[in-house]
């Protein structure tokens, strides 16, 4: 299965058990910046990890990624442990971190590329650009984009490999309030066509309760997960609805974030500094 | 657009120039390059030479043959045409504004040049000739400066391709791997900036042909500015092209060659320029060791015999080599680093 052709778009069961990551300084010190994260995503499931700066959020989507090893504890993918990057698993970032000297099109073709199989691909490729709305932009640079845009390609990059897991830290945290909102429908109505499981960084609460079945809220020093909440709402969502608001509030609530005696977590923008 | 307008339309939006701003004529403008060699040809036909020139085969032709004034002839007749084209075809109108000023100003040049030396004699023989005698001195040895020039251009690319390809491959290996970085640094620190031709000595004794010589000279010159520059730009690749090239299954050969080789040529480029610019010195000093042939050769061989019409013409040759390889890696880079222009926002 892996690294062989188109695979069918189902995702695949994500399980973290008992992670904890330090980072070591030169100096000999170290912070803990997991501390025993055990976490379980089911297939085709869409869950959010939400947190204030520093409570090792990227950091654990980096994990999954397999950019860097776990201190301790276990990643699996089904039934893989994670050992280091693959093609299973897409990552995306909030700097769309497309390559400036390849056109949109060898952008999203890259990951066919590595793979040896972008001639059996090719109608992929051009399904994606169409899919994000970039067909006609198939043959400018990344520099001729707008960020939305970028975002959109870098999204259609990263699903043309098809991966099982796709990781999305705080993609559209660059973006202006209107192209946010529509790429969220993008990413949503992506993820009904594909079935990907998808684990999304965010620090939009918003966004979070509008894409995500689950909503993991992490806290730092050390990180960890202080709660778990389902978002029982059901598709597609209102954003105006009042079990949303009700959510929202729920989730700020959790966070310490409600504004006046902000005990606890700090100055009430904690959450929108960029990490 | 502004022909549908009514007239208290156009009336409010009339534009008022400003006064004195008022763009010269087209035709005026191309003019210009043909005034100026009026003058000049003036200044070298009416006013006396105060110089004595020395006796060169230039003696045994008459006047107006003389190389000085016949180009000065053929720069007018090639202004009249562009004068009477740019009335034709007025797309070739704004090369012409831009480049007759140019024109006129290099003439006007050349006509200052004849008029302190030749004519008014306040920079004296043998040491600055006026134009039409380094002129003649171009044209009596052009078999012997396009030799050296020939002979020159493939010493210099001999020594500047070894260099670039050396530099590149210390530059990545330096760049990528740690270990590699931990042992090359302090080396590269001490040697690399030793100027390549305090090494004269050294390579001296290395070969017995002078070709060689020169060749390693100039591909030590080239090395140290490519090695660094290529090590800077690998190891400043931004980890987020890595995190994602690994993400979408890319290998170690993929990231080096596909990502970090292509991220860094904006300073692999910076790098041929600084490596270009340090292989012209070396070249004229390289041709100094025992090679008998090249610019730098010439040069000095000129110089010995005092021939100083023959010293200008080859560094007047010199000057057209090197920008003419200068402008040729711009070209290059302009179309490696398409990507890079433009600001353009879709």
């Amino acid at each position: 299965m892996v690294n062989s052709g188109p695979r069918t778009g189902s995702g695949s069961t994500l399980s973290i058990r008992e992670v904890s990551k330090m980072h070591f300084a030169a100096d000999g010190s170290f912070v803990l910046a997991l501390d025993r994260i055990t976490l379980n995503v089911a297939a085709g499931e869409m869950l959010a990890l939400v947190g204030p700066s520093g409570c090792g959020k990227s950091t654990l989507l980096r994990l999954i990624a397999g950019l860097e090893p776990p201190t301790t504890g276990e990643l699996w993918v089904g039934t893989t442990p994670i050992v280091g990057p693959s093609a299973e698993r897409g990552l995306m970032f909030q700097d769309h971190g497309l390559f400036p000297w390849l056109s949109v099109r060898r952008n999203v073709e890259t990951g066919l590329a590595i793979r040896g199989v972008l001639r059996q691909c090719r109608h992929e490729v051009e399904e994606f650009m169409r899919l994000v709305g970039l067909e006609e932009f198939a043959d400018v640079y990344p520099h001729q984009l707008s960020g939305g845009m970028a975002q959109r390609a870098a999204l259609a990059r990263a699903l043309v490999n098809n991966p099982q897991v796709l990781l999305l830290d705080e993609p559209l945290g660059a973006l202006d309030q209107f192209t946010r909102m529509r790429m969220q429908d993008e990413i949503l109505r992506l993820w009904k066509a594909r079935g990907t499981t998808m684990v999304l960084v965010t620090h939009d609460i918003d966004e979070a309760v509008y894409t995500c079945d689950r909503i993991a809220i992490m806290t730092p020093r050390p990180g960890r997960i202080e709660r778990v909440i389902d978002v029982q709402l059901e598709r597609p969502r209102q954003r105006n609805d009042r079990r949303f608001t009700e959510l929202r509030v729920e989730l700020l609530e959790t966070l310490h974030l409600t504004g006046g005696d902000n005990r606890g977590i700090g100055p009430s923008n904690a959450l929108a500094a960029k990490e | 657009m502004a022909t549908s307008l009514t007239d208290s339309q156009s009336t409010a939006l009339r534009v008022h120039p400003q006064r004195g701003s008022t763009p010269l004529p087209s035709a005026l403008i191309a003019l210009l390059p043909t005034a100026a060699a009026l003058v000049a040809l003036a200044v070298h036909r009416f006013l006396p030479d105060a110089q004595l020139p020395p006796l060169t085969w230039l003696e045994t032709v008459p006047s107006w043959q003389h190389p000085y004034p016949l180009i000065l002839c053929t720069l007018i007749a090639c202004s009249l045409l562009a004068t009477t084209l740019q009335a034709a075809f007025r797309s070739l109108q704004p090369s012409i504004r831009h480049f007759s000023p140019l024109f006129a100003g290099a003439v006007a040049v050349l006509g200052a040049w004849e008029l302190i030396t030749v004519k008014l004699n306040w920079l004296h023989q043998p040491f600055f000739p006026g134009p039409d005698e380094v002129l003649g001195a171009m044209i009596e040895q052009r078999k012997i400066l396009l030799e050296s020039a020939w002979h020159s251009l493939q010493l210099l690319l001999a020594g500047y391709c070894v260099g670039v390809i050396a530099g590149i491959v210390t530059g990545v290996l330096v760049g990528w791997f740690s270990q590699f970085r931990y042992w090359a640094m302090p080396a590269l620190k001490v040697v690399g900036p030793i100027p390549a031709t305090a090494l004269i000595p050294l390579v001296m004794a290395l070969w017995k042909d002078s070709f060689l010589c020169a060749v390693a000279l100039i591909a030590f010159a080239v090395w140290f500015p490519m090695t660094i520059l290529t090590s800077s730009g690998i190891a400043n690749v931004r980890q987020s092209y890595l995190d994602v090239a690994r993400t979408l299954g890319a290998g170690r050969i993929y990231l080096i060659f596909r990502v970090a080789i292509p991220a860094a040529m904006p300073n692999i480029f910076i790098g041929l320029f600084m490596g270009l610019g340090a292989s012209f010195l070396t070249l004229i000093v390289a041709e100094t060791v025992g090679v008998k042939a090249g610019l730098g050769w010439y040069l000095r061989w000129q110089q010995g015999s005092m021939e100083y019409a023959k010293v200008y013409g080859a560094l007047i040759i010199s000057a057209a080599f090197f920008s003419t390889l200068m402008t040729m890696l711009f070209r290059v880079r302009d179309w490696v680093l398409q990507w890079q222009k433009g600001v353009i926002k879709w």
